[in-house]
């Protein structure tokens, strides 16, 4: 992807890239993923349609 | 001292502006019970301890905030005035704090009546069979003439920012269903009216400024979602407080009036490429990243003139640019962290990737039910940010302070430290956005239209005398 020059944009922060380093934070983050869903997997498989289908929330605003 | 006199409004900066967020929360509750247990008493259940200090199942809190149980028997938290964005998020993120400190309480009385269950709340805006509830976003403006078409110039900016700020869900079944930007998107029915409940519009122009009627205006926004991540909350009212300075300074926005909004926003939510041609009246045919774009371009003309350039903006600038080229790319990692839609997404699509799951997969809409849940230990969003898979933009230290403590710098400040004088004095008062009254005092009311007022010798003078009187009553 094409940096951005800073005189284009100058509200720009290069603290706000991502990090760019192979491996690094995507794949901390896609680890974290993986244990996240393993976490809740257990709630995921336990009668999801049941579950979902008695949220029913009557009319408000 | 006694202070009887109204204060003249405050001449402010036309950079200030005072914000607010409304929240439905879906309510939820998971039981075996064979008797059928109605939202209502759930809602009551949930709501014991609010009415035992209360007296009310509306109230108003310490932080300023509004709390209640709203049509259709589920938590509604209404964010007291706030004047910056850091302010906003943290009342905002306190209000699900709020509402969660209830859950334990209203299983117990459940419990105690002898149902045995579980309290999941929602920040989400649909439930299972089709039925929407909101989010709103107040934003104070000056008083004009032309409101009407003020607010229109923001339409096709509302229509189309949902492919940044939008908390994403699938929508349709079997071969149809999708990753949409806005769940919401396919409950709107009207661009602009009065109603709120009958038509759900996209803005709300019932006139109710809460404030000096002759300087102020609420413009208050009913075609958004519910965010759970901070930076989306920033993006979401950042960009309209932006536009607005804009039009307030005499700046016109782009031209880019929706032909047909209605087919517009959802067509719009259903792409998740942000492709779907937009038809506008002038002729043209945009996608909304081009509509955003042109917005995104006018606004940043104006850095360093109308709009100064705060770390602030500069964030949400960042935020903005960075979230259209995430869309435009097809590759959401830049935002995935920050944009409720993208986050969500990752989730999902990791899920899928594991599963083989369809998208229309049960399992899920329990996981996008999950995401939102702020009921303490169902929902992912405590995990999420602390394992960096959601950004923050306010501490935890200060939706500490914002669960206990109002605004510093709005009417709030006076409103929360009238609320908790009542509680700790013991005597029964009223409150709402622009009054005070101590109940049984005389008929005397404060009115407070000023909202950007936070110092008021009369309210001074009033948490005085219940303070000492409260005393002796006791």
């Amino acid at each position: 992807m094409p940096q951005v020059s800073s005189s284009e944009h100058p509200y720009d922060e290069p603290d706000d890239a991502p990090a760019t380093s192979p491996g690094g934070v995507p794949q901390a983050q896609a680890n974290a993923v993986d244990a996240l869903l393993d976490e809740i997997d257990v709630t995921l498989q336990q009668n999801a349609e049941q579950f979902v289908r008695s949220f029913v929330q009557k009319g408000g605003e | 001292m006694t202070v009887n006199e109204t204060p003249a409004p405050l001449i402010v900066d036309p950079s200030r502006r005072i914000f607010g967020l409304e929240t439905e929360f879906g309510l939820h509750f998971r039981h075996g019970a064979v008797r059928k247990i109605t939202a209502e008493e759930v809602a009551g259940a949930l709501f014991h301890s609010v009415v035992q200090w209360g007296r009310s199942s509306n109230v108003f809190l310490p932080n300023g905030a509004r709390l209640y149980i709203d049509v259709g028997a589920h938590p509604e938290y209404a964010t007291a005035e706030c004047d910056t964005l850091t302010d906003l998020i943290a009342q905002d993120k306190a209000g699900e704090r709020i509402v969660a400190d209830l859950v334990a309480g209203g299983e117990r009385r459940l419990r105690e009546s002898g149902i045995e269950g579980e309290i999941h709340l929602y920040k989400n805006n649909v439930d299972s069979a089709g039925n929407s509830y909101g989010c709103h976003e107040n934003y104070l403006v000056r008083r004009r003439p032309d409101f009407a078409s003020f607010a229109g110039a923001l339409l096709p900016f509302l229509i189309t920012r949902q492919i940044l700020v939008g908390s994403g869900g699938v929508t349709g079944t079997g071969t149809s269903a999708r990753y949409c930007f806005s769940p919401r998107a396919d409950h709107v029915w009207e661009a602009m009216s009065s109603a709120t409940t009958r038509s759900r519009p996209m803005i709300n122009t019932r006139d109710e400024p809460h404030a000096h009627a002759d300087l102020y205006r609420r413009m208050h926004v009913i075609v958004g979602d519910s965010s759970m991540a901070e930076p989306t909350i920033l993006l979401k009212v950042g960009s309209m407080d932006l536009l607005i300075r804009m039009l307030e300074a005499g700046q016109a926005l782009p031209d880019l009036t929706i032909a047909r909004p209605m087919q517009a926003i959802r067509e719009v939510s259903h792409d998740l490429t942000g492709c779907a041609l937009v038809d506008l009246e002038d002729g043209r045919r945009l996608t909304p990243i081009q509509m955003q774009e042109e917005c995104l371009a006018a606004v940043e003309a104006r850095i360093g003139t109308v709009i100064e350039a705060t770390p602030e903006v500069r964030r949400i600038l960042s935020l903005w640019r960075r979230g259209l080229e995430a869309v435009q790319a097809g590759d959401h990692t830049p935002v995935e962290t920050e944009l409720d839609w993208a986050i969500k997404r990752r989730l999902i699509e990791r899920f899928r990737e594991r599963t083989g799951a369809s998208l229309d997969d049960p399992r899920i809409a329990r996981l996008d039910l999950a995401y939102h849940d702020v009921a303490p230990g169902h929902g992912l969003y405590p995990a999420l940010v602390a394992q960096g898979l959601i950004r923050t933009e306010v501490g935890e230290d200060q939706i500490l302070r914002a669960v206990d403590d109002p605004p510093e710098t709005t009417r709030a400040r006076l409103r929360g430290r009238f609320v908790r004088a009542g509680i700790e004095s013991h005597r029964d008062i009223t409150a709402d956005w622009v009054r005070l009254k101590v109940v049984g005092d005389e008929g005397k009311t404060i009115l407070l239209k000023d909202p950007f007022r936070a110092d008021d010798g009369r309210v001074d003078d009033l948490i005085a005398s219940m303070t000492s009187s409260g005393t002796q009553v006791d």
